[in-house]
C-alpha cells in the first residue's frame, strides 16, 4: 500500500513537538499517587506507582476493576476530574505533565500521547462524521488547509485498514460496526502522529474474531510508527497478544513487572498466581477452579502494608506491618512480595508447616 | 403441586417427582425456532426484517450443560429468551420433559417457568433496586403462591446456598452489594422455585476474572446437588468449554455445529467454528497469533446472505454456498456431532464435498 508506506515516512521524518530526551524514557512516572477526595469520601485509587517507557516498547498493564489502571492512564494525560490529586512525577515526552498551563497542554495532547478508550460509540462525536472528526483534529494541531486535512484523513482509514474507506470517511459513527467504529478511533488517536499512544480495554467491548484483528492491527501499527504504548485490559490473552512487558496492578500498585515470559512462566507475587490459576483453559475441565478467596480492599485509606496480605494463604504478620519493595529477580522481572520463594516452595513451606 | 420449603440440596437426585419422560427423554427438545423482528422502513416498501433467529433446533438432555457460543448477532440471547417465552416465537415448538409448551395438551407457560429459570448477564438491571435482597427471591415464590413467611425463610437458606449470609445481606439493597454478589442474589432467585433447567445467559461475562472464577465453582456445586440441567450461554469461548458437556455454535440466528464438547474443540468441522476458537488470543507469550483467522465484522442480521450465512467471511466459500443453504447433519453414523456445512455434506456440489453416497456405490461395483 503505497499511501500508507508514504504516511509511515512521514510520521518518522516529522516530529513536531520535540523530546528534550528522545534517546532516553519516553514515559517516565516516578512514585505517582492518584487521590480522589469528595465531600464524602477519599479514596486512594493509585498509591506509589513507577515505570518508564522508551520509544517502541509496549507495556500491558493488567488489573482488575478498580486496581487503578484506568486512572493511572488518564493521569498521564492529565483527564482526571479537579477533585482528582495527582502526586509524584509524570513526565511525557519530555513535558512534565503537572506543570503544563491549558493551551500547552491542548498541544501535548493528540500530538505527544494519545488514547483510545473502551466504547468508540461515546468517545466520538455522533453529529459529525467520521473524516470531518480526524481532519478538524489535524487542522486544530498542524494548522493545514483542509484538502490535506481531508487527505490525511483518507490515509489514516487505509491505514487502520478500514475496507472503501473514501466512502467511509463521509459516514457517521453509528453506521460503522463495534469493529470500524474502534479502527476509526485509533485512526483518530494516530491523526498527529503521538509518540505515545494509550489503550484503555480498547478491544473489551468487541466480537472475539474482530477482537483478534484489532489486536494484531495495533500491534502492526506500534511497530511500524515506532510508539511506546501503553495497554491497559483485565484479558491476561490481550495482554500477552500484544505486550513486550507487563505490570500486574493491585490496589493501586504495580505488584509484579515483567516480560510477558517472565510472567507467565515464572510468576511471583501470590496475586498474579491467583490471577493466573483462576484463568480458563482448556485442560481445566472437570477440576475445580483455584480462586482468590475474598474481594480486593476498598480503599478508602492509604493502605500501610501488602494491599494483598488479607486476601494472601501466604501472608505472615510481617506483610500487613511494612509495604514490600520491589525485589528483582532478573533485570527485568521484579514483584513486591516479602515472600520471594517461587510458587512451589511457597506451597512446599505450607505442606511443612 | 404443593410446594414444598424443603431446602432443595435434601431432594435426592435419584427421585425426582417431576420426572415424567424418564432418564432417556431430553428435557428440553427445540425444533425450528424462529424469530423475526420487524423494522420500521418506508411507507409502500417491504419492512426490513432482523432475522434474529431462524430455524433452530436442539435438544438439552436431563442433567447436561448446553452450551452456546456465537458473537454478538447470533442469536444466542434471543433464544434463551423464546425459550422462556419473554419474547413469542413466531414459529417453532419447545417440549419440556415430553410436554410440549402451550397448546391444549402441553404445559402451560406459567407451568413451564416454574421449572425453567434464567439469569441475566446484567446482575444490576435484572434486581429491583428498591426491593430489599431477601425479598427479592421471596417475589416469584409468593407470586406462585407460596406462603410469605414460608417464602422468606426458603430465601434465607437460598442466600446461604450461593455463599453469602443471610444474617448481613438479607436487608440490604442491589446497589449495596459488589458485581459477584448480586449475581449470587439472581442465582438464589433462579434457585427459588426449585427450577430443573436454569439459563445462564452470559451469566460470568460481567465479572472480573477472580470473581468469575468463584460464581463458575458456585454453578458447578448447584448443578451437583440439586441435580439442575443448565443452558450455558457467553461469548467467552474458554468458560464455555470449561462449563459444557455438549456445544452449540451459532452464526447470524443459525446453529452451524454441534457437539461434543472436547470433539467439537479439538477437531471443529465448521469453517466458522476453526475461525472463531483460532481467535481467541493465545496465553503463551512465545507462540503469539500472526494472523486474523476472519477479517471484517459479522455481516448484519437484518439482510444476512442467501445460502450458507457464513459464506462472505468463508475462505471455502463457492457458487454452491450462495445457493443453498447447508443443513445441519451429523458427521457419522451414530456421531453426536453434527455440522451444516456443504463441505461435510457428501454430494453437494463443493469441491471439497465428499462424493456422493450413490456413487461410491457405483465405485463399488
Amino acid at each position: 500500500m503505497n499511501v500508507h508506506a508514504h504516511f509511515v515516512a512521514q510520521l518518522h521524518g516529522a516530529r513536531p513537538i520535540a523530546d528534550p530526551a528522545a534517546s532516553d524514557a519516553l514515559v517516565d512516572v516516578e512514585d505517582m499517587t492518584v487521590t480522589f477526595r469528595s465531600r464524602e469520601r477519599v479514596v486512594h485509587a493509585v498509591n506509589g506507582v513507577s515505570f518508564s517507557l522508551r520509544r517502541g516498547e509496549v507495556l500491558g498493564i493488567l488489573g482488575e476493576s478498580g486496581s487503578g489502571k484506568s486512572v493511572t492512564l488518564r493521569a498521564l494525560m492529565r483527564l482526571l476530574p479537579d477533585h482528582a490529586q495527582v502526586g509524584g512525577k509524570v513526565v511525557v515526552a519530555g513535558h512534565d505533565v503537572a506543570r503544563l498551563d491549558e493551551s500547552r497542554l491542548e498541544d501535548v495532547r493528540g500530538r505527544a500521547i494519545s488514547m483510545i478508550f473502551q466504547e468508540p460509540m461515546t468517545a466520538l462525536d455522533p453529529v459529525f462524521t467520521i473524516g470531518e472528526q480526524i481532519a478538524e483534529t489535524v487542522r486544530r494541531h498542524e494548522g493545514c488547509d483542509r484538502r490535506t486535512a481531508e487527505a490525511r484523513a483518507l490515509d489514516l482509514l487505509d491505514m487502520v485498514q478500514i475496507p472503501s474507506a473514501r466512502r467511509r470517511l463521509k459516514a457517521y459513527p453509528h453506521e460503522m460496526s463495534g469493529g470500524m467504529r474502534q479502527r476509526a478511533m485509533i485512526a483518530l488517536a494516530l491523526s498527529c502522529r503521538p509518540s505515545v499512544l494509550l489503550a484503555d480495554e480498547p478491544t473489551t467491548a468487541l466480537d472475539v474474531t474482530v477482537q483478534i484483528q484489532v489486536l494484531l492491527l495495533l500491534r502492526k501499527l506500534q511497530k511500524e510508527l515506532g510508539m511506546a504504548v501503553i495497554f491497559v485490559t483485565h484479558d491476561v490473552g490481550a495482554a500477552i497478544e500484544v505486550s513486550d512487558r507487563l505490570a500486574v496492578m493491585y490496589a493501586g500498585r504495580f505488584v509484579e513487572t515483567g516480560t510477558a515470559i517472565d510472567m507467565i512462566e515464572t510468576p511471583r507475587h501470590p496475586y498474579t498466581n491467583g490471577l493466573l490459576d483462576s484463568m480458563l483453559s482448556g485442560d481445566k475441565r472437570g477440576q475445580r477452579l483455584e480462586t482468590i478467596p475474598g474481594a480486593p480492599p476498598s480503599l478508602g485509606q492509604a493502605p500501610a502494608g501488602c494491599s494483598f496480605a488479607p486476601r494472601c494463604r501466604f501472608a505472615a504478620t510481617s506483610c500487613t506491618l511494612a509495604l514490600p519493595e520491589p525485589t528483582a529477580f532478573s533485570p527485568t522481572h521484579t514483584a513486591r512480595c516479602f515472600r520471594m520463594d517461587t510458587k512451589a516452595e511457597r506451597f512446599a513451606m505450607l505442606a511443612d508447616a | 403441586m404443593k410446594p414444598s420449603a424443603d431446602l432443595p440440596s435434601t431432594k435426592s437426585p435419584a427421585a425426582e417427582p417431576r420426572d415424567r419422560g424418564g432418564p432417556a427423554q431430553p428435557l428440553l427438545i427445540v425444533e425450528g425456532l424462529r424469530k423475526h423482528f420487524p423494522l420500521k422502513g418506508l411507507p409502500f416498501t417491504r419492512r426490513p426484517v432482523v432475522q434474529a433467529v431462524d430455524g433452530v433446533s436442539f435438544a438439552v438432555k436431563k442433567g447436561e450443560t448446553l452450551g452456546i457460543v456465537g458473537e454478538s448477532g447470533c442469536g444466542k440471547s434471543t433464544t434463551a429468551r423464546l425459550l422462556m417465552h419473554l419474547i413469542e416465537p413466531d414459529a417453532g415448538t419447545i417440549v419440556f420433559d415430553g410436554d410440549p409448551v402451550g397448546g391444549l395438551r402441553g404445559i402451560s407457560v406459567r407451568d413451564l417457568r416454574r421449572q425453567m429459570q434464567m439469569v441475566f448477564q446484567d446482575s444490576y438491571s435484572s434486581l429491583n433496586p428498591r426491593a430489599q435482597i431477601a425479598d427479592i427471591i421471596a417475589f416469584g415464590q409468593i407470586a406462585h403462591g407460596r406462603d410469605a413467611t414460608e417464602a422468606r425463610e426458603r430465601a434465607h437458606d437460598l442466600l446461604a446456598r450461593v455463599g453469602l449470609a443471610p444474617h448481613l445481606f438479607a436487608r440490604r439493597y442491589p446497589h449495596e452489594l459488589s458485581g459477584g454478589q448480586r449475581q449470587r442474589v439472581n442465582i438464589a432467585r433462579a434457585l427459588a422455585m426449585d427450577p430443573r433447567l436454569v439459563l445462564l445467559d452470559e451469566a460470568v461475562s460481567a465479572l472480573d476474572k477472580s470473581v468469575e472464577a468463584q460464581v463458575l465453582n458456585l454453578l458447578q456445586d448447584l448443578k451437583q446437588d440439586l441435580n439442575l440441567t443448565y443452558i450455558f450461554i457467553s461469548h467467552d469461548l474458554n468458560v464455555v468449554r470449561y462449563m459444557s458437556d455438549r456445544v452449540v455454535v451459532m452464526y447470524l440466528g443459525r446453529i452451524v455445529e454441534i457437539g461434543e464438547v472436547e470433539a467439537l474443540y479439538r477437531q471443529p468441522r465448521h469453517p466458522y467454528t476453526r475461525a472463531l476458537l483460532s481467535a481467541v488470543p493465545t496465553l503463551d507469550p512465545r507462540r503469539r497469533t500472526e494472523a486474523p483467522p476472519l477479517t471484517g465484522d459479522p455481516p448484519n442480521p437484518i439482510n444476512p446472505p442467501s445460502g450458507c450465512r457464513f459464506r462472505t467471511r468463508c475462505p471455502f466459500a463457492e457458487g454452491v454456498c450462495a445457493d443453498r443453504t447447508p443443513i445441519l447433519a451429523a458427521i457419522g453414523e451414530g456421531v453426536d456431532h453434527a455440522v451444516a456445512c456443504h463441505m461435510d455434506t457428501a454430494g453437494s456440489g463443493h469441491s471439497k464435498a465428499p462424493a456422493a453416497p450413490v456413487s461410491s456405490l457405483e465405485a463399488a461395483e
